[in-house]
């Protein structure tokens, strides 16, 4: 009797401990947001007496609209679907050539010793640079953007799985070790499950510069894509559709990268770090 | 260097000896081994003979070599020179029949504790469940199977890696100073249940530690390393029967035996 009843003060006191984080997460978003909102209505109200001239600064209600009618008209949604699938595409590309030449690196010090020179002296280059290259070689459609977008997720990937398989403790592996496991078993059992973490920062990090290089890539010569809105509102002095792009880029951008910290947070559960 | 051989050592040598006349099979043998790195010496010329069974403690101070040792005849290491047999087999490899406990839990963290303890098992699930499940039991772990690394104490942690270890049933257990993280009471609780583990399996088991009491408390002899490189200077054999009285006459005699040992560590010329 007594132990149900401790059990359900527990639960009580679990769900009040809930709540409170719960409280507490709200306050810091309310607090957080106090400026911006602050800093918006400045902004709309200077708008609207006209300290701010349309053509160069619109007010945050017209950005909203320019939004909403491209998405009345179907454009966002495409120009939103080319540029996401572009960062997609490149960042899958990417990503798997890290993956297959960043554990080949890890485990095997003879691939590096032959490899990183090179991949370390290809680094040294900013990756923008490749660009006039690029387009050289595969022109100004969709092949030269995406491999764009994938040298840019490659090297932070790359760099992250070559230095969390070299973190592996020792000492794990000698655990399994200790109970006969062979070189397959050893990376599949523990090699990887613990290079992981610092995969996942890679990969986070990759995703966040394929959304710089997309655009860069569609700045050089899109005729879709949120890229695209941003030289169009240039050469067509319309300031709310370069605004509207760039809080999209903002948008979505912050979008895929929760996505990922959801998985880091799911697959990482086991990791022993102070808690956020 | 000048190695003074006490009556005690004398005596227990040829106690130990008397073990090998009667004709009982040697567990484990080392023969000459040595190991250095970088071409100095860690461990030199150690002869070791374990009977099945035996709890043989290997006792001295820092950096001596015995963790060298240890690793040595777990196949972990195994850039030594000499021959170590294991059932009478040269072994130069990790052997099946040796399990290790180190120094630190070494739990693998994206592992909770019931897959931990099921690391090393191989075979169908159910049965691998209801070996770790029982071997949790036994560690006083029941209910704790969910719980990841980073929620154990230290002595959790540590149960849990004896668990692992004991779960696959080696012949032969490997300690490197098993309980020197723990607080003095979770030391001597696991103490004892090393000894339970002992009565039911009858594991021969190497200890190696730097607590003398520990191995007067567990260890039917006890082999005392000395000096850099580390060489086997003594062996006393512990008699008294178990379960041991921790403040008993008869060990507080060998401790000072021992403590005499090695203090000849300062007397000897180098
Ligand atoms: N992997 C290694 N590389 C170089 N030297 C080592 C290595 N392992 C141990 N040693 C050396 O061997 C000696 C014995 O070490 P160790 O066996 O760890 O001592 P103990 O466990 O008795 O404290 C020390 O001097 C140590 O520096
Ligand atoms: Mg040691």
């Amino acid at each position: 009797m007594a132990k149900i009843e401790a059990e359900i003060t527990n639960k009580k006191v679990g769900i009040f401990r809930k709540n409170k984080v719960v409280i507490e997460k709200l306050n810091t978003i309310l607090i957080g947001s106090i400026i911006p909102i602050l800093l918006i209505t400045v902004w709309e109200l200077l708008s609207r007496i006209g300290v701010f001239p349309s053509y160069q600064l619109p007010a945050p209600t017209t950005i909203l609209n320019t939004i909403y009618e491209m998405g009345l008209d179907g454009t966002l949604w495409s120009h939103i679907g080319v540029t996401t699938y572009r960062v997609f595409a490149g960042f899958l590309i990417g990503t798997g050539i890290a993956v297959v030449l960043g554990s080949f690196i890890g485990f095997y010090q003879r691939a590096e010793r032959l490899f990183d020179p090179l991949i370390q002296a290809f680094r040294s280059i900013p990756s923008l640079a490749w660009v006039p290259l690029f387009i050289l070689w595969m022109g100004i459609g969709e092949p030269s953007k995406i491999t764009m977008i994938a040298v840019g997720v490659f090297f932070p990937v790359y760099l992250n799985i070559v230095s969390g398989i070299h973190g592996v403790d020792r000492k794990l592996i000698e655990v399994g070790k200790m109970y006969g496991l062979s070189t397959f078993q050893l990376i599949r059992r523990i090699i990887l499950p613990a290079s992981l973490p610092s995969f996942l920062v890679g990969l986070r990090s990759g995703l966040g510069l394929g959304w710089m290089f997309v655009v860069a890539a569609e700045l050089m010569g899109a005729s879709q894509g949120l890229g695209f809105l941003l030289t169009f509102g240039q050469n067509m002095s319309q300031p709310d559709v370069i605004l509207a792009s760039i809080i999209l880029f903002a948008l979505i951008g912050k979008l895929t990268d929760w996505l990922l910290k959801l998985l880091e947070q799911r697959s990482l559960q086991w990791q022993d770090r102070i808690q956020d | 260097m000048v190695i003074k051989i006490t009556r005690t050592t004398i005596a227990s040598m040829a106690r130990s000896h008397s073990g090998l006349e009667s004709g009982e099979k040697m567990t484990l043998v080392l023969n000459k081994v040595s190991r250095s790195f970088d071409g100095v010496a860690a461990v030199k010329d150690v002869h070791l003979k374990v009977e099945k069974g035996e709890i043989v403690g290997l006792l001295g101070t820092s950096g001596c070599g015995k963790s060298t040792l240890l690793r040595t005849i777990s196949g972990l290491d195994t850039g030594y020179d000499g021959v170590i047999e294991i059932n009478e087999k040269t072994s130069k490899q990790v052997n099946e029949e040796t399990g290790f406990i180190f120094q630190e839990p070494r739990l693998l963290p994206w592992l909770n504790v019931l897959e931990n303890v099921m690391f090393g098992l191989e075979g169908k699930r159910a049965e691998k469940l209801d070996k770790a499940n029982h071997i949790l039991q036994s560690v006083g772990l029941a209910g704790k199977e969910n719980l990841y690394p980073k929620e154990l104490s230290g002595g959790m942690a540590q149960r849990v890696a004896i668990a692992r270890s004991l779960v696959t049933s080696p012949e032969i257990l490997l300690l490197d100073e098993p309980f020197s993280a723990l607080d003095a009471f979770t030391k001597m609780q696991l103490q004892d249940f090393l000894l339970d583990v002992w009565k039911k399996y009858h594991t021969t088991m190497i200890l190696v530690t730097h607590d003398i009491d520990e191995a007067l408390y567990l260890c039917d002899r006890v082999v005392i390393l000395r000096g850099q490189p580390g060489e086997i200077v003594e062996e006393l054999k512990v008699e008294e029967a178990r379960p041991r009285n921790r403040g008993s006459e008869q060990l507080a005699q060998l401790k000072s035996d021992i403590l005499t040992a090695l203090d000849l560590n300062k007397q000897s010329v180098y």
